[in-house]
């Protein structure tokens, strides 16, 4: 096998995996290589890329679906789908900049591969709930599809959420069919100043069940708040509490002024326009206050609530400087590095307050010693390593990339 | 209605029924075993009326705790386990075997936790689906998939089948509203999948579990998000000289960015059927849209006004804004008295297929054809923000050659939505209906990948048995397993 591969149709894929799984050589998948920094390093014996996969293969914005052939570029799926006024509504984050892999050429197949959703998550769903069909091959080399390219489908067992955030240990997506959504007329930012974390994320929770339909709800805290991008706001010097309000334009003001005076007795409430609002979402969609350090990154998803908790328990152990996203759901906490990035005492606080925790960012090294994603329980650990096995009876897919077992 | 073939049971489980509710008896409280006939009798069927078999016996636990000695002492003992919500299922996803037991999980009703900050409560999955919503309402809050049966189905049956409903197009179905899953395996163990938080951590296993028809496990408790309702909610009602017509205007209402909570569409047979029955003085033309936003009362005016704008080129026959409740109200009368109105005047037999919207006329043109074809009237309803449609066949049930001229009907139409780039079940299931039609959506290579999934979670293959795939394929397809 040579080292480096590039198919170009999904039968070449499944000659090659059917070769690999006969020879027992394990392989890294890649798309564009913007995440192949996150989860164990592997020894693999050759790289396996989607890029020779490339193009929009069907698009009908009046029936908001799109399909693409798994390595096209998510620029060119967002320029075209900006096109026709429509958007991938689950804001698919960029960690290039975080975990130092090439920013320009995340892959849509990455993108459902690795279950990555951005701020509007809370509100619209994940990557996997957009993910309406697909085509793959499995470490056998069969070539399978699940899904369709309707909004409702519930014929056969649903593998496109088996397969999506599989980090590429279950099969290899060739072509991925997902629902799209308009882009907003308008967009409106709220802020509270100078919060701190439990009354912020009681804003956002609080956010979050008015009518008004906010579609994100961060917090930040004020180390990070001083690597923002946004100058007016990194001025600011104290914690952001920030609210996002999307809609036609005679909507969003209504509900600006409604939401604002839902809130008022937190505080002052500032506002960003629309384009200021644009360029503040678009840099967290890059996780810009987490980028330019080398300093180990968690991703932890819990109960909006306990966030700050969580956050509190950490920090009596380390240094920990935190990014509340999701309603307070989904904080991403940068540690202070130590041989296990942390590992022991993170894993304790979720063992006590629920959820699970993912090392986005740490050397090599530290990747290769500690579990980089959430240990599971042994029934579901069992039930994995099964299912690994159905699909991957040779163990060559990204073998150890997400856990150790399988 | 035969043409489904249900295999023979195992003679030898069936003459141990007397050992086995009384083994039964000592594993979960006695009184939740019924083996009597009479009482096996209410469980025969579910709302696939057509095919009807007796249960072995049938338990109704009280915990998760009985559902797993239940089903440890069947894994042990090779005997076959169904499932069972509501029994409200359309595509005999709950049907019994006679040498099966059923477990219900009726009596597992309870509302454990209901929390408002964090958007979410846990249920026991006998609760109802309207069950959800009507114990959050007080606080304006709502569980959003909301499949017609509402009011008597179960979030078991919800998530076996990954409901949908009329709101689906903006809220999603059950797998995008479920968070947590306690549930059972065959050899009973339980597992617990997910939680309080989003996005469980390794492989989506909840994923693969909604939507399993019950095959994979018994889900006994779900973690739901539950929504803070919209200020409100209000209809308009759009009648065209041609479903093509129709049907573009859904397309460019969506294509202008507006995501309506309900696009529903009825053709011109089902439009007499209902205003016959219900009165709402739907106008008479050939088909008819009912398009819902939600929003404060201005946005509201607002956006059904951009929609009328949006639907002038598609030149509408009739285009009636409603004002208040009492005309949104009779705006929806006759589309929610639909399957009871047709059922008034036939029996009929609902299908439930998927097609993209753009194909819509000419799949209608088709069905009458197929209908026409086996002398067969039939009235169209169709969720068409999402594609998903549902022709009613109209057919005499004591006539049973008619009967079958409709279930064959019904399976041809199903290929043609196939074959139209959509799919053979949106939201009912594949059941035993569809069972034999799998390979009109599936090659054996998809079809073994799915059953492999079975295989991990049941090695025996013991629950909901003979349903969602072909019978003939799934030794070939393990046998490379």
């Amino acid at each position: 096998m040579v080292p480096n591969m590039r198919p170009v149709d999904e039968r070449e894929f499944s000659r090659l995996l059917t070769e690999a799984t006969a020879t027992t050589t394990p392989l890294a998948l890649v798309g564009g290589g913007s995440k192949e920094n996150i989860g164990r390093p592997m020894q693999t014996g050759a790289t396996l890329s989607t890029r020779g996969l490339r193009g929009v293969t069907l698009y009908e914005p009046s029936e908001m679906v799109m399909s693409a052939r798994a390595g096209t570029g998510l620029a060119q799926i967002e320029d075209a789908l900006a096109s026709c006024g429509q958007m991938l509504a689950f804001e698919p984050l960029s960690l290039a900049g975080v975990v130092g892999g090439n920013a320009e050429e995340a892959t849509i197949g990455g993108v459902f591969a690795t279950n990555l959703s951005g701020a509007r998550r809370v509100r619209v769903g994940a990557s996997r709930d957009h993910l309406l069909g697909i085509k793959a091959v499995n470490g056998r080399g069969e070539i399978f599809k699940s899904g369709g390219r309707v909004m409702k489908n519930v014929t056969g067992y649903d593998l496109c959420r088996g397969i999506a955030g599989s980090w590429g240990t279950l099969a290899v997506m060739c072509e991925v069919t997902f629902k799209v959504q308009p882009i907003p007329e308008d967009t409106a930012t709220l802020i509270l100043l100078g919060l701190p974390d439990e009354i912020a994320v009681e804003v956002l929770c609080d956010a979050m069940a008015t009518p008004y339909e906010v579609s994100a709800a961060v917090h930040l805290q004020p180390t990070l708040v001083a690597r923002l991008w946004h100058e007016p706001l990194r001025r600011q010097g104290q914690a952001v509490t920030v609210l996002r309000l999307e809609n036609f334009a005679k909507s969003v003001a209504y509900r600006k002024e409604r939401l604002a005076a839902h809130l008022k007795a937190y505080g002052e409430i500032h506002e960003l326009d629309a384009s200021n609002s644009l360029a503040f979402w678009g840099e967290l969609r890059q996780l810009s206050v987490l980028q330019g350090s080398d300093a180990p990154l968690w991703r932890i998803s819990t109960a909006p609530s306990v966030g700050p908790k969580v956050v509190a328990a950490i920090s009596a152990y380390m240094d920990c400087k935190a990014f509340y996203d999701w309603s307070g759901g989904l904080v991403w906490a940068e540690v202070l590095a130590t041989t296990d990035a942390g590992a022991a005492d993170v894993r304790r606080v979720i063992a006590t307050h629920g959820g699970h925790a993912t090392l986005i960012r740490a050397e090599p090294q530290v990747r290769a010693a500690v579990e980089v994603f959430q240990p599971l329980e042994s029934g579901l650990e069992k039930l994995s390593r099964k299912l690994k096995s159905t699909f991957d009876p040779a163990g060559i897919l990204n073998p150890g990339r997400m856990y150790t077992t399988f | 209605m035969a043409l489904v073939k249900l295999p023979e049971p195992d003679r030898a489980i069936v003459a141990r029924r007397d050992a086995i509710a009384q083994d039964l008896r000592r594993l979960v409280d006695a009184r939740a075993v019924i083996s009597d006939e009479d009482g096996r009798r209410a469980y025969e069927t579910d709302a696939l009326t057509a095919y009807r078999r007796l249960p072995l016996a049938v338990v109704l636990p009280a915990s998760t705790e009985e559902v797993s000695r239940a089903l440890r002492y069947c894994h042990q003992n090779g005997i076959k386990v169904v499932a069972r919500g509501a029994g409200t299922s359309l595509s005999g996803g709950a049907l019994p075997a006679e040498d099966a037991v059923v477990i219900g999980v009726s009596r597992m009703s309870r509302v454990l936790e209901i929390d408002y900050v964090n958007r979410i409560a846990r249920v026991e999955v006998g609760v109802t689906n309207l069950g959800i919503s009507e114990a959050v309402k007080a606080q304006e809050f709502f569980y959003a998939p909301d499949p017609s049966s509402q009011l008597a189905c179960t979030l078991a049956g919800n998530i076996g089948m990954n409901s949908g409903g009329a709101h689906c197009l903006k809220y999603g179905v059950t797998t995008n509203n479920v968070l947590g899953l306690k549930m059972v395996l065959m050899d009973g163990e339980v597992i617990e999948i997910g939680g309080t938080h989003l996005d469980a951590p390794g492989y989506d296993l909840m994923g693969l579990v909604i939507g399993s028809e019950g095959q994979l496990g018994i889900v006994t408790e779900a973690t739901v998000r539950i929504l803070r309702a919209a200020e409100g909610a209000r209809p308009m009602l759009l009648g065209f000289d041609s479903s093509e017509a129709a049907g573009k205007c859904v397309s460019a209402i969506i294509a202008a960015g507006i995501v309506p909570v309900a696009v529903e569409f009825m053709d011109k047979p089902a439009i007499e059927v209902c205003e016959a029955f219900a009165k709402a003085g739907y106008p008479e033309v050939e088909a008819l849209l009912i398009v819902e936003v939600e929003g404060a009362p201005h946005e509201i005016d607002g956006l059904l006004a951009l929609i009328s704008e949006i639907a002038k080129p598609f030149g509408p026959k009739a285009v009636r804004i409603s004002q208040s409740a009492e005309q949104s109200a009779a705006i929806w009368k006759g589309r929610k008295a639909a399957f009871g109105a047709i059922g008034r005047i036939s029996d009929y037999y609902c299908m439930d297929g998927v097609i993209p919207l753009g194909k819509l006329g000419e799949v209608l043109v088709s069905i009458a054809h197929i209908c026409d074809r086996h002398g067969l009237k039939v009235a169209n309803i169709f969720h068409a923000g999402d594609g998903n449609l549902h022709p009613l066949i109209l057919f005499d049930a004591n006539d049973a050659v008619q009967a079958d001229k409709a279930e064959q009907a019904g399976h041809e139409i199903l290929e043609l939505c196939v074959a139209s780039g959509g799919c053979l079940t949106g939201e009912h299931g594949v059941g035993i209906e569809k069972r034999d039609l799998m390979r009109a959506q599936f090659n054996d290579t998809d079809l073994a990948v799915q059953m492999r999934v079975k295989t991990v979670f049941d090695p025996k293959w013991l629950l909901n048995p003979a349903k969602v795939f072909p019978l003939d394929g799934r030794d070939a397809a393990l046998e490379v397993a």
